[in-house]
């Protein structure tokens, strides 16, 4: 009786064997910068999942006799002119920064996806009014917009989500228009509807999974720039109020005056940001080509 | 073309009547106007002297009124008068703009004369280590908040020549200028440079697997040539597109530029009045930013037809 190795089988039939394990080997040699980006994103996310246990020091106990103490020491990235830890400032800064960027790409992708599907799916009046819609919102830059969002919806940590997201909302909806648009007209749309499905159901069980792929490459470009958006917020005042710890405020709070004194305040919420956006966008860039191979930058 | 043009422009009207609106009301939603910031970091509240300067700035009017007055006064150059200084609007606002019109100038003139080319040299070297560490430049300068390289290039100044940049209103010559607004034309420009780069490249690897290129290989084109008269001509259509984007893109970055190094221009004018919820300058400055990119994309529409004979807006 013939013995079957049905590993070997598959591997012979160009099956995929590896397992998980092997899946991050193969991406890790395959995508080396989205692997480098994908421990950023982790290290990211556990800092601000676990503040708590990872900063000895309180992010808002000031301590008058450490007033710009240099790094080095007890307080390892120094301290800032109220005597405030530096690093537990950062480390406690990762939540806000985790908070903003995902609350405001979560929000700006499901409005724009509604928008995007209601509008390239039913068409008529409906998808001009949205397009006109989303031309003027598009006719400010995304800072700009949300400066004046912020501005007044007032300050607080909901205020900026939204002040962020919904500037987002116009790029989201573009894409998934234009997707669902070719969608519509695919035979698998037609099969359905001759089996008797109603539009809503066809657009929501046939044409929205659809578009999960390019929606993925995009919410992790938008991830990025909502970041950034946000430490610029901060930065110019209008963002996450006090006595939250916002890396963009830390360095608006030390500008121009610590460049000479402290630099230290300067450069670690700056390296913090960089850092985090930097990984964003390198892992970002390999789920593109993984998802979208036909459009490699 | 002229029906093209025609539904275009009609299109941007549209576009910018619209962002007036929204901006408009999206002004006014909020509860609180600059009489509740004067009289509450005054600590005391005399209403009726309130209620008298609301109606000297017109804001006890209905909201559509205050509009059709605004847009009316657009329509004849008044932009009303800014609430802080007491000045005409169009007089805080104007002179405040060529500093910035130069900032953007040389920040856009630094980032296609090093994104174009680096993005060329990184495509024909794909998957070269010099591909690699200017892909990782690239995306590294898409990542630094611009007024974080900001403090950095104040942060290198101080260290290594000991002083700060200040930007006078009135340089002693043309050159001071331009030497002391290109540092912060770099800080912005590195950004919107790494975007170029990277459009360039991706649309430099598109044309480089096309079959002429093989074509002009096989008939014993130099590599220069390929590279630079076959290819490049044909991948520059993609990265004009980008100058539209750039526009958006540079205002951003000279928002927060501006601010860090205290440059006296539109861009850090528009943050002070946003703080100060001084409406009719931020309603102006913002329809002002709404018609340059909106116009600028225009042009990249146009330029299309010129650059590429193939495309047509006829049908």
């Amino acid at each position: 009786m013939a013995v079957i190795d049905h590993d070997a089988e598959l591997a012979r039939a160009g099956a995929n064997v590896r397992g998980w394990m092997g899946g991050i080997f193969f991406f890790v040699r395959r995508y080396p910068l989205g692997a480098v980006g994908a421990v950023l994103m982790t290290i990211f996310v556990a800092t601000a999942l676990f503040a708590d246990q990872i900063s000895a020091f309180d992010p808002f106990t000031t301590n008058a006799r450490i007033s710009l103490a240099p790094p080095g020491g007890e307080h390892l990235l120094g301290a800032d002119f109220m005597g405030r830890d530096v690093f537990a400032r950062i480390v406690y800064g990762a939540r806000i920064s985790l908070a903003v960027g995902v609350g405001a790409t979560a929000v700006g992708c499901i409005i724009g996806v509604l928008i995007g599907l209601m509008s390239g799916f039913f068409g008529g009046w409906c998808d001009l009014i949205v397009q006109r819609l989303m031309d003027i919102m598009q006719s400010l830059p995304l800072l700009v917009m949300a400066l004046v969002m912020a501005a007044s919806l007032g300050p607080s940590l909901t205020n900026t989500i939204i002040a962020i997201a919904i500037p987002l909302v116009p790029n989201v909806a573009r894409i998934i228009r234009s997707n669902t648009l070719s969608l519509r007209e695919m035979p698998f749309v037609e099969a359905a509807r001759a089996i008797g499905m109603s539009e809503t159901r066809i657009a929501i069980v046939h044409v929205l999974p659809n578009t999960l792929a390019p929606l993925i490459v995009l919410a992790t470009a938008q991830l990025g720039s909502a970041i950034l958006v946000e430490s610029a917020l901060a930065f110019l005042g209008l963002g996450v109020p006090e006595p939250h710890p916002s890396w963009g405020r830390m360095l608006s709070e030390s500008a121009a005056e610590y460049v000479r004194t402290a630099p230290w305040l300067v450069i670690f919420p700056g390296v913090a940001i960089s850092a985090v956006v930097f990984g964003t966008n390198l892992f970002g860039d390999a789920i593109r080509d993984i998802l979208d191979p036909r459009q490699r930058l | 073309m002229s029906a093209y043009l025609v539904r275009r422009l009609f299109l941007m009207a549209v576009t910018l009547v619209g962002m007036s609106m929204l901006i408009f009301v999206m002004l006014r939603l909020v509860p609180g106007n600059i009489t509740d910031i004067i009289f509450d970091s005054a600590g005391f509240v005399n209403p009726a002297q309130k209620k008298k300067i609301e109606r000297q700035l017109g804001l006890d009017q209905p909201i559509i009124t205050q509009y059709v007055r605004w847009i009316g006064g657009l329509a004849h150059g008044d932009l009303g008068y800014a609430y802080v200084s007491e000045k005409p609007a169009i007089d805080e606002i104007l002179p405040r703009i060529p500093v910035t019109a130069k900032l953007a100038g040389l920040a856009l003139a630094f980032s296609v004369l090093f994104g174009v080319p680096l993005g060329v040299m990184s495509a024909v070297r794909q998957n070269t280590t010099l591909d690699y560490v200017l892909r990782i430049l690239s995306l590294s300068g898409l990542s630094l908040p611009s007024f974080w390289l900001g403090l950095l290039i104040l942060m290198a100044f101080v260290h290594f020549l000991g002083w700060i940049p200040i930007y006078k209103a009135t340089p002693e010559s043309p050159w001071k200028e331009l030497a002391l607004l290109s540092i912060p034309a770099a800080a912005v420009g590195f950004r919107s440079s790494a975007l170029v780069m990277r459009l360039t490249r991706s649309s430099m690897l598109e044309v480089l697997r096309q079959d002429y290129i093989r074509t002009a290989r096989a008939k014993g084109a130099s590599e220069t040539s390929v590279n630079y008269e076959h290819a490049l001509r044909n991948a520059v259509l993609p990265v004009v597109t980008i100058i539209g984007i750039e526009a958006a893109f540079l205002i951003g970055g000279l928002i927060v530029t501006e601010t860090v190094f205290n440059i006296p221009g539109v861009a850090r004018f528009l943050v002070e009045a946003i703080r100060w919820r001084d409406y009719p300058i931020v309603q102006n400055l913002v329809m002002f930013i709404a018609i340059i990119v909106v116009f600028v994309n225009f042009l990249v529409d146009l330029m299309y037809v010129v650059l590429d004979p193939r495309i047509k807006y006829d049908s």
